[in-house]
């Protein structure tokens, strides 16, 4: 089991700083990683980093598309490129350039596609992807990872920095409570134990995290007890995790702030059905487009709340009981 | 309406988008208030419309590419009565009609966009289907500076010059900002009018506070068609019309507490001869 300091507080540091600091360190270790936008480093609040590093930083103005190309470019020159935009940007409205520009020609690029699904908030449907990790998770070898940390965010950027292929980070740009303790080791393809409990296993990814965390805590208190997993990188999925606790606990629920179709409730549900089957419920939404809303409103509208969690989890463990 | 009339629509529209974006906290102001003199002579004076049928067959066609810019429309229609001024209250609130970005739920609103750089295409497909059709009326399209810096712009330039689409009148917003600061600073796309032009358009560029400007460059290029699409350069000012938003730098979506609406109001109340609504 990991050691999780999750308290529900603010978190010591917001992801953009991490980022920040992040990037930084980056470019002193290495002189050829660059970061690329698409005029949107003042949301990103990187606007310093463009100044103060001209020859690792560069804006493409709004052109998603074309900053894939580009970096896909740059990396063929020995360049390590990070790219970032709003999710929708970042994966929906250059998908085919990331394809095959990045994918099937094997360049090394990594992408940040921020405020995914509800943290969009007020900037509406149009802003809103339920179906990021879904298409990046088509790409052979993309690596997709949806950030619930900011621990995290930082140790895998960097471990990413020569990895091939598509590297997909979807985070918030704040809001993000510390989960885990500042000594844990994060591996692409190594899901985390946060808690054990035989009765089902929650297993959730990106701000849904400590959702979960506080349904356990809830269902604890009415005598379920269950295990709660963070995939970190919903591709490549820690399938042997995934099937260890399919057997110890019969009863899978997943819980994502994506659609139910494509991300880690298919991913989930594949591998528990291919390996052990055993009843999965998939938490997410349901076949529906975004909306405006702030993010107690959207959890409402798209059950992705506390609540929801742990009614299905009791429904799921009283289907298990009956079978 | 007269261009005493229109610069007081005008004023009103302003007024609208200060109230609007106020009552929700704070949202895009900048590019909202730099398209309001536009609005004004299009709702005023141009376009044909039907409040009562906003789906009219017969209307002129208006697409907002830069999609964030809705709270200036929202409250062109609003004002025109395609729905009631209550409406704008709820502006980008949880379950609103009115999300911040233009949205095709709303009455009067021809197109969905919020993700830069898709309306021009869609102005396109709207002024071609009219034409093979034998329709006569027009299509408007207002992008942003920014905004032409996406590649489905151009595409949509070529488009509209390949199939001689002179039903289609677009604005270039060039308040000379996007969000990571001015466009000379982010991504250079030097003289806008003239790349149109070589693109195969007429290109014009005004005064975009100027309405008189605006209206006499918009009637002469619905007037006198010669087979090329139009583009009209409007030299606008992000934030125009109220001095304590254009001194903020960045001004795109920010945040607006009421004392700075009552700011802005009592800055827009001191135009002569204003019809006061709210
Ligand atoms: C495809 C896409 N990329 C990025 C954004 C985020 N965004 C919203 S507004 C904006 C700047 C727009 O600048 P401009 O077109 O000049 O509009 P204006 O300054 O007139 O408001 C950006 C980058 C978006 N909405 N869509």
């Amino acid at each position: 089991m990991e050691h999780i300091i999750y308290t529900g507080d603010k978190p010591v540091k917001e992801i953009f700083e991490v980022f920040s600091e992040t990037l930084e360190e980056l470019f002193h270790e290495d002189s050829s990683v660059v970061y690329i936008d698409a005029d949107l480093m003042a949301s990103m609040r990187t606007k310093d980093l463009w100044e103060k590093y001209p020859k690792n930083v560069f804006n493409t103005g709004i052109q998603e598309a074309n900053m894939v190309g580009v970096a896909g470019g740059m990396n063929l020159t020995g360049l390590k490129p990070y790219i970032h935009s709003f999710a929708p940007f970042a994966v929906r409205r250059c998908f085919d350039q990331i394809y095959v520009t990045v994918g099937y020609a094997h360049k090394s690029v990594r992408i940040i596609g921020s405020e995914p699904g509800i943290c969009a908030t007020d900037n509406g449907g149009t802003h809103m992807t339920f179906e990021d990790m879904a298409l990046m998770r088509t790409i052979p070898e993309a690596c997709v990872i949806d950030i619930s940390d900011a621990g995290m965010f930082r140790q895998l950027l960097k471990k990413t920095k020569d990895r091939r292929g598509v590297t997909y980070f979807r985070t918030p740009r704040r809001g993000l409570p510390d989960i885990y303790a500042p000594e844990t080791v994060f591996e692409i393809g190594k899901g985390k134990i946060l808690r054990e409990g035989h009765d089902a296993a929650v297993i959730a990814s990106g701000i849904m995290v400590s959702s979960a965390l506080q349904a356990a805590e809830l269902l604890h208190e009415e005598g379920i007890e269950v295990s709660v997993i963070d995939p970190v990188t919903v591709k490549p999925l820690d399938y042997d995790l995934i099937e260890m606790f399919a057997r110890k606990t019969k009863a899978i629920v997943t819980v994502e702030n994506h659609s139910i179709t494509g991300g880690l409730g298919s991913a989930v549900a594949e591998t528990v059905s291919e390996r052990y089957p055993v009843p999965v419920e998939r938490i997410g939404v349901y076949d529906r487009f975004g909306q405006v809303g702030n993010e107690a409103f959207l959890r409402e509208q798209y059950l992705l709340t506390t609540e929801e969690i742990v009614n299905r989890v009791k429904n799921l463990v009283k289907r298990k009981n009956e079978i | 309406m007269n261009n005493k009339e229109i610069a007081l629509f005008a004023n009103d529209i302003r007024r609208n988008v200060v109230c609007a974006i106020g009552k929700k906290g704070g949202g895009h102001i900048g590019g909202s208030l730099s398209i309001c003199d536009l609005l004004a002579v299009l709702y005023g004076e141009i376009m044909k419309y039907d409040p009562e049928n906003p789906d009219w067959e017969e209307r002129d066609y208006l697409v907002c590419s830069k999609g964030h810019a809705a709270p200036a429309i929202y409250s062109a229609l609003a004002l025109k009565g395609f729905f009631p001024m209550e409406w704008l209250e709820e502006l980008n609130r949880p379950g609103t009609r009115l999300p911040g970005h233009s949205d095709r739920k709303v009455p009067g609103i021809d197109a969905t966009t919020g993700s830069l750089g898709q309306g021009l295409s869609i102005a396109c497909g709207i002024a071609h289907g009219l034409k093979v059709q034998g329709r006569g009326q027009s299509v408007f399209c207002i992008t942003g500076d920014g905004e032409n810096d996406e590649g489905q712009i151009w595409e949509a330039a070529a488009y509209a010059a390949n199939y001689n689409l002179d039903n289609l009148i677009m604005f270039l917003d060039w308040n000379k900002k996007q969000i990571d600061g001015r466009n000379e600073d982010v991504m250079r796309l030097g003289d806008l009018a003239m790349k149109y032009r070589s693109f195969g358009w007429n290109s014009h560029r005004v005064n975009g506070h100027d309405v008189e400007e605006i209206r006499q460059t918009i009637y002469t290029a619905v007037r006198d068609k010669n087979g090329k699409p139009t583009m009209i350069l409007l030299d606008t000012v992000k934030g125009a019309g109220i001095s304590c938003i254009e001194q903020i730098e960045n001004n795109h979506c920010i945040g607006l507490p009421e004392k700075l609406v009552k700011e802005c109001l009592g800055e827009l109340s001191l135009v002569q001869g204003i019809c006061l609504k709210n």
